[in-house]
């Protein structure tokens, strides 16, 4: 079997996986995959946290890539960062920056097994705070600025490529090389809110063909996720595993621990358990009746007499589930461009799935209230009264 | 640039390195450098397991039990790991 088939038909543990601690975030942005904003109140406790550490751990997987919402607002963040460490399970978190002080800058530069990976969506404040909110770019840099100046060495600034910042690859690369940072540039998914908002935000087809011919010329300098893979159907691979690793070699824990494919895929349909069942995560991502589907072999479907299925395996399934394609077709970002044909084509009684859950922060209404004591809590019981 | 590494001497896994044995092989990572490898069959992981005890790499690949027409293509293998500092000089 080839490597990649070997893969395909999924490993004893994960890579990686990724570990959205908490559903709780200080920002909204427009894009979140996750839909973060409110804290869940099932989130998992610190001591179920270090029990899924410790399988981890016995279950060999190497690192976790950690995130949220905003993962350094829980109160023990910095305690599971050690735990993890100190059981052999390094980690990368993904951050917007705000609590980055010169603290927490010189305790991550301290560490030896935490990466840190700070978001900006913008090569400039106007359009990474139009996608990211006010303020969110310099509140960034500051965190980027804090880490160098307390030695930490090469954080990672991760982008979300959009139709708005796709044409400021270079200036996101002069900024990584100012921090002495390493670049991660990421695909914009449909998951999430960024349902709502991507088909304004994702890149158009000819942007797309830039930006694989601009990955082709930076190699492994910048990193990817293999987040790109749907574009090796242009012609040479990209670095990378180029395949979809849902419930494969990747999947997600959610801050309620339930475990899904992929951390784009956060919907009842690629819920495979959860780690608080009495079999555990391992237990999950080995017996679990999806991941086992997963695995099996699939067909190409429409996409099986393509010349160029070896090169692109039909793309990301989340982006297809999540745009109403079907999920053996091609990517709705297919460099052949039969996606496109296939969205504009969609039909009214195509269902797009909503996605399960959802801890946006629902905004006060803008409308002033009608009365000064509307304001107070008690204001009806007072009246009663 | 493979073909280069001299292999000559004694070798073991660099203390950072970390082996998971898979189906295929074995993962291998790397905490220092965040760097996955993957070793694309068991008998390599065997050879690299047995690094430490032999007097030279290609003499691990004999005790591993690699055919004489395999040891280039485990050479190579091998020379890659080195490349990377997945496997050290002791």
């Amino acid at each position: 079997m080839r490597l990649v088939e070997e893969f395909e038909a999924g490993l004893a543990a994960p890579i990686c996986i990724t570990w959205e601690l908490t559903y709780a975030c200080n920002l909204a942005c427009v894009h979140c995959l996750s839909s973060s904003g409110r804290r869940d109140p099932r989130e998992l406790t610190t001591a179920e946290a270090k029990a899924v550490i410790s399988e981890l751990e016995r279950m060999q997987v190497f690192y976790v890539n950690v995130g949220g919402g905003e993962p350094t607002v829980r109160r023990d963040f910095w305690e599971l960062l050690d735990h993890a460490a100190a059981h052999n399970v390094g980690v990368k978190f993904s951050t917007n920056g705000s609590r980055i002080d010169a603290a927490a800058a010189a305790r991550l530069a301290a560490s030896d097994y935490v990466d840190v990976q700070v978001s900006i969506d913008g090569a400039t404040a106007a359009v990474n705070d139009a996608v990211r909110g006010p303020g969110s770019f310099d509140t960034a840099l500051g965190a980027l600025e804090r880490l160098a100046a307390a030695g930490f060495e090469r954080p990672k600034i991760s982008v979300v490529v959009t139709r708005q910042n796709a044409g400021q690859l270079d200036a996101f690369k002069a900024i990584a090389d100012r921090y002495g940072a390493q670049l991660r540039i990421t695909r914009l998914r449909p998951s999430g809110r960024g349902a709502d908002v991507w088909d304004d935000l994702h890149p158009t087809a000819e942007q797309q063909r830039s930006l694989y011919m601009w990955l082709l010329e930076h190699g492994e300098e910048v990193l990817t996720g293999d987040s790109f893979f749907h574009l090796s159907a242009y012609g040479e691979a990209l670095p990378g595993l180029n395949l979809c690793g849902a419930g494969r070699v990747v999947c997600l824990i959610d801050p309620v621990g339930d475990v899904y494919a992929c951390p784009f895929a956060i919907h009842q349909e690629f819920l495979a358990g959860n780690v608080r069942e009495p079999r555990g995560f391992e237990g999950v991502w080995r017996d679990s009746e999806l991941f086992a589907r997963l695995r099996a072999p699939r067909s190409g479907g429409a996409c099986e007499s393509c010349g160029h299925y070896d090169a692109c395996r039909g793309g990301c399934m989340a982006a297809k589930f999540f745009t109403g394609l079907p999920l053996d077709g091609p990517d709705p970002e297919c460099a052949l461009g039969h996606g496109e044909r296939l969205l504009a084509a969609r039909g009214a009684e195509v269902a797009i799935p909503a996605p399960a859950v959802d801890h946006s922060r629902v905004r006060p209404p803008a409308r002033p209230p009608a009365k000064v004591c509307d304001e107070n809590p008690l204001a009806d019981f007072l009246a009663r009264a | 640039m493979s073909a280069e590494v001299d292999l000559g001497g004694r070798w073991r896994l660099h203390p950072q390195v970390a082996l998971r044995p898979e189906r295929f092989g074995a993962l291998a990572y790397h905490f220092g450098s965040r760097r996955l490898s993957f070793l694309k069959s068991r008998r390599l992981l065997d050879v690299v397991e047995g690094l430490e005890a032999a007097p030279d790499p290609i003499a691990a690949c004999r005790a591993a039990g690699v055919p004489e027409a395999e040891l280039p293509s485990y050479r190579r293998a091998l020379a890659t790991l080195a490349e990377t500092e997945m496997i050290v000089r002791i």
